[in-house]
């Protein structure tokens, strides 16, 4: 005799029926409220308690009214303090790194060193190098301090919680918020984090959208690429807070598209069960400020740095032979960039910014400095001392528009995760397919998005 | 006519998860949320009697160590430390499929006294699968420092099993410990666990359902736990419960390090 539980599995399904989701909260709520009515019958304080106090910060940080609110009040903060304080050093910066420069091809011209050589160590290596020291060092020297004292005092597990129900509704894991957490630091890391959510289905959707929250590579560049642009066009004051909102807008924008891609999939390829799970919110605890600067300082500032130096580097001196390269008359840079500035037109970019994502595959952190040396090396203006000459550069040279910015800022959200993320895709999911996916599906949403904003922003004729 | 799950019963069951009783008397499952010091009853119970390995087919890592209590031996299985039982990781997998096949003669729930809300949750859950608990309120020493006051008594009449407090790191409480784990385990004291009421419409559906599991499952395992896992809609549940009914021992075993003292 056969006995078999799967008959009255249906049996169960079609009583829960589609009210299973809400069964299911129901039975975890009935646990709870029954632990709490124990617990308080059986429990006494005879001291208010610590406890009591972090609860109270959680009710307010956790709600469904204020924790919303205080969240982007808190990350426009972030990005505030960032983007105000970045200013003054990175001007300094680029004014003493580019008077090194001049230093440097003065040696260069005294040793009468071939011009080939000067062109490729200084106006290459070099100045790549001081790009990318100087428009990403002082935000990334504000930012990660802020973000790693956020993590200390807990509020990133708060972040969380807040999300969790929105992943939910959207057919992902909870846990998703925490990896998606992760990716602010580091989409590769974030994709190691998946590990952590036992469904393959939705370690799958977590996976594949990781890539849509700006790391740690593409914070700098979001906020240098608004801090040049906005920076001068209009009054300080107002154009500080024009380029958090901006920032912070563009956050929202990719949780938002995080949550319906996430959402897409759940319906379409990665149809399946929901899964649940607890989060402990941990006690609010006073942030070790000494621990703070060393561990965003040497973790992140100097890890980050130094990975786009090292590859920015020889990118900076490839870049520089591809500029000198002729044929028929043209430099291969700007041939490659004509090729690719139609479709990139279309997309509200330029050919040279859609290669400077090609090029920078290898790490997020160099397309800003790839594109800057892209349009020096093939425009006529050799000295930038700032980075007002910056904006000129663009501006004036590139006809760029807020649109242009726009649209690059939004495709740095979403397009193909960087090298380093897409070995570890491959790596934790074993499979070319997904691995391929990842790269494709960001890049279609980035695509899709910069032709849709471009040509509604040039229909309605608002550039 | 083939195996159902009674005629293999429960030494089958317990040999897929390599306890064999055959070396002891009693064995006792040890449940709890993470950093209750559960690692600490464990040691305080069991002392250098120790092993180490991995559970059968699973990357979560099992201890278990045995102890004599009154000329008895009792083995102690080290659950994975969990918030719940609900959910479907690894670690509330291997515990709660311990406590509902192997069947333990006893489960032990460590809860921190400190935050006894929170861990009275797997605290109930564990309840609904077997009545032979004895919970472990843990930490008092850093409760009564907290100026928490926790009611035992009132807790185990709540509760409808014998709760204990105690403070593992200085051995407050073991040996009573040890004496309720083992007035449960031979049966000398019945527990009443008391089972978590749920919403109207909830038990509106295990009633209409709950006679039909127990019809299958009999006596073996509780049916009212397993009918809120239907309506649950666990699957993986089933699956394994299915391995169970129909196949008796073809569940999966990996071979299991047992070697080496922790």
């Amino acid at each position: 005799m056969q006995k078999s539980l799967i008959p009255l599995l249906e049996d169960a399904q079609e009583i829960a029926g589609l009210r299973r989701n809400q069964l299911q909260d129901n039975i975890v709520a009935s646990i709870y409220s029954t632990a709490e009515q124990i617990a308080g019958e059986v429990v006494s304080h005879t001291s208010p308690k610590r406890q009591d106090l972090d609860r109270q910060i959680d009710n307010i940080l956790t709600s469904p009214i204020w924790g919303f609110p205080i969240m982007f009040g808190v990350l426009a903060v972030v990005f505030w303090v960032t983007i105000v304080g970045a200013n003054i050093p990175s001007n300094l910066l680029a004014t003493g790194l580019f008077w090194i420069e001049e230093r440097l091809t003065d040696l260069f011209m005294a040793l009468n060193a071939p011009g080939w050589l000067h062109g490729f160590l200084v106006l290459g290596v070099y100045r790549s190098l001081a790009w990318v020291v100087s428009v990403m060092l002082p935000p990334m020297a504000i930012f990660f301090p802020l973000f790693t004292l956020l993590e200390d005092l807990g509020y990133l597990p708060r972040v969380a919680f807040n999300l969790d129900r929105f992943f939910k509704k959207a057919g992902a894991h909870g846990k998703q918020a925490l990896t998606m957490s992760m990716g602010f630091g580091c989409n590769a890391a974030g994709i190691i984090a998946c590990r952590i959510i036992e469904s393959p289905r939705e370690r799958l959707i977590a996976t594949l959208t990781n890539n849509f929250v700006p790391c740690n590579g593409r914070f700098p560049t979001l906020i240098a690429l608004v801090s040049i642009f906005i920076a001068g066009s209009v009054s300080l004051s107002l154009s500080s807070f024009i380029a958090t909102l901006t920032v912070a807008g563009l956050v929202v924008f990719g949780i938002t598209v995080t949550l319906a891609i996430s959402w897409l999939l759940s319906i379409t390829i990665l149809r399946g069960e929901l899964s649940s799970f607890a989060l402990e919110l941990p006690p609010y605890r006073r942030p070790l400020l000494g621990q703070v600067l060393v561990r965003s300082v040497l973790d992140r500032t100097i890890f980050v740095l130094s990975r786009a130096v090292v590859i920015a580097a020889p990118a900076g001196g490839l870049i520089w032979i591809l500029a000198n390269t002729t044929v028929d008359g043209a430099s291969l840079l700007s041939t490659l960039a004509g090729w690719l500035d139609t479709p990139a037109k279309f997309m509200g970019l330029d050919g040279f910014i859609l290669l400077a994502f090609i090029l920078g595959l290898p790490a997020n952190e160099i397309v800003l400095p790839i594109l800057l040396m892209s349009y020096v090396c093939g425009g006529a203006m050799t000295e930038l001392a700032s980075l007002a000459d910056l904006r000129h550069l663009l501006v004036e040279q590139h006809g760029w528009t807020w649109l242009t910015a726009l649209c690059t800022m939004i495709f740095s959200l979403c397009h193909w995760p960087c090298g380093t993320t897409l070995l570890t895709i491959q790596r934790e999911q074993r499979s070319r397919r997904w691995t391929l996916l990842a790269a494709l599906i960001p890049t279609a949403v980035g695509v899709v998005v910069c032709v849709f904003i471009n040509n509604l922003v040039r229909l309605l004729d608002l550039v | 006519m083939g195996l159902t799950y009674q005629s293999t019963g429960q030494s089958s069951t317990r040999e897929i998860f390599h306890t064999l009783a055959d070396d002891c008397d009693y064995v006792i499952a040890l449940a709890g949320n993470p950093n209750t010091g559960k690692s600490t009853v464990f040691n305080a119970l069991t002392g250098l009697r120790q092993h180490t390995g991995n559970w059968p087919g699973k990357t979560v890592q099992r201890a278990e160590g045995s102890y004599i209590y009154k000329s008895h031996r009792y083995r102690l299985i080290d659950l994975p430390g969990t918030y719940s039982l609900l959910s479907n990781s690894a670690d509330e997998e291997v515990a709660r499929d311990f406590i509902c096949f192997a069947r333990p003669d006893a489960t032990i729930v460590v809860v921190d006294a400190t935050c006894l809300e929170r861990n009275l949750n797997l605290a109930l859950q564990v309840m609904e699968i077997t009545g032979r608990v004895v919970i472990c309120v843990n930490l008092i020493d850093e409760a009564r420092r907290k100026k928490i006051r926790i009611d035992t008594d009132k807790l185990s009449k709540r509760l409808g099993v014998p709760v204990v407090a105690t403070a593992a790191r200085s051995g407050e409480g073991m040996p009573r410990l040890k004496e309720l784990v083992s007035d449960v385990a031979n049966k000398r004291v019945q527990t009443k666990p008391q089972p978590v009421r749920y919403s109207q419409d909830v038990e509106d559906a295990i009633a209409r359902l709950e006679p039909r599991v127990k019809a299958i499952v009999g006596n073996s395992i509780n049916s009212r736990w397993l009918t809120l896992r239907l309506l649950d809609g666990d699957t993986r549940l089933v699956q394994t419960m299915e391995n169970y009914l129909n196949a008796g021992k073809t569940v999966p075993v990996m071979p299991v390090g047992q070697e080496g003292l922790a």
